[in-house]
């Protein structure tokens, strides 16, 4: 039996607004992205607040969407689905992302994570629009724009984690903060 | 071909564009999983109306959201305008973002560093 009251408390602990784990769909991205709006109008939010919320989601849900494309083929059907949180602690919004990835695409994800943290804002400015002029539009998405706008827009560190599972594919985790002061 | 027009749905804008009066607008959320797809058809729109511009031609862009793979698509849209530019027609950008809305006011000011074309920055109450 599922311990449902566990997964309750742990959820409650950490104020989750609303959370989803199974396959990522187009669909799917449309409600999340409508339920989200509607509850922070409901909380009153501010907006500048929502729109920095609005746009940070977006990003990290299409990372979500346009990744599970690229690993499928790999990892089975099981690994298709990903998990997704977004809870408000303390006036401070965190959206954490899971999704299996290649343990070969490790080194290059890790390496453009840790290039993004080492920016200042200044920097990410720079940094933004010279992907944006010069980088290789991908079918899929922005050509790893995202990772650089969020970080610009929230101001803080993309905090990640690899956690091995087998010689084959790992579990990615991305926790995104966003607050009021940036 | 004289109007070019498709409506906004909660993922893409409205876009609005009068071959005739010179006259493109861009309105409400681009944050479709597929960008290119969607904004092909107005850059093939923009390229046929670069050989017969208007001796002015304005463009009106005011988004809500737009995610960073339409942030690609906006850059091409507005790489022809450069060109109509350069082709004799006076482009101006207008780039509206909200009152409270520094990051939309910055992303119109990345594009301005970027295109040479005048852009205006509007701002709207809201």
């Amino acid at each position: 039996m599922v311990d449902v009251f566990d997964i309750y408390n742990k959820m409650e602990r950490n104020n989750i607004l609303l959370s989803f784990k199974g396959e990522i769909t187009s669909d799917l991205l449309t409600s999340i992205l409508q339920i989200m709006e509607n509850k922070m109008e409901n909380m009153q939010e501010e907006p500048k607040m929502k729109k920095k919320v609005y746009n940070v989601l977006v990003e990290c849900l299409q990372n979500l969407y346009h990744h599970l494309d690229d690993s499928s083929n790999f990892t089975g059907d099981t690994n298709r689905s990903a998990i997704f949180m977004i809870g408000k602690l303390d006036g401070k919004y965190s959206i954490f992302t899971g999704n299996y990835i290649l343990n070969e695409n490790i080194n290059g994800l890790k390496a453009r994570l840790d290039e993004v943290n080492s920016l200042s804002k200044e920097e990410l400015k720079e940094y933004y629009k010279k992907v944006l002029n010069n980088g290789e539009m991908s079918l899929k998405g922005g050509g790893g724009l995202g990772m650089i706008d969020i970080a610009r827009k929230t101001g803080e560190k993309l905090e990640y984690d690899f956690l091995e599972i087998d010689n084959k594919v790992s579990f990615f985790t991305l926790n995104i903060k966003v607050s009021q002061q940036n | 071909m004289d109007k070019y027009a498709i409506e906004g749905t909660p993922k893409t804008p409205s876009i609005s564009f009068d071959l005739n009066g010179g006259v493109l607008e861009i309105k409400g959320r681009s944050i479709p999983e597929n960008s290119i797809e969607f904004y092909k058809p107005l850059v093939d729109a923009l390229d046929k109306y670069s050989s017969a511009a208007k001796p002015a031609t304005t463009v009106n862009v005011q988004l809500e959201y737009f995610n960073t793979s339409s942030s690609k698509c906006i850059l091409d849209v507005f790489k022809k305008l450069e060109g109509i530019n350069k082709g004799g027609s006076a482009v101006t950008i207008h780039w509206h973002y909200e009152e409270d809305d520094e990051d939309m006011l910055e992303a119109g000011e990345d594009y301005q560093a970027i295109i040479n074309v005048p852009f205006k920055m509007v701002m709207v109450a809201e």
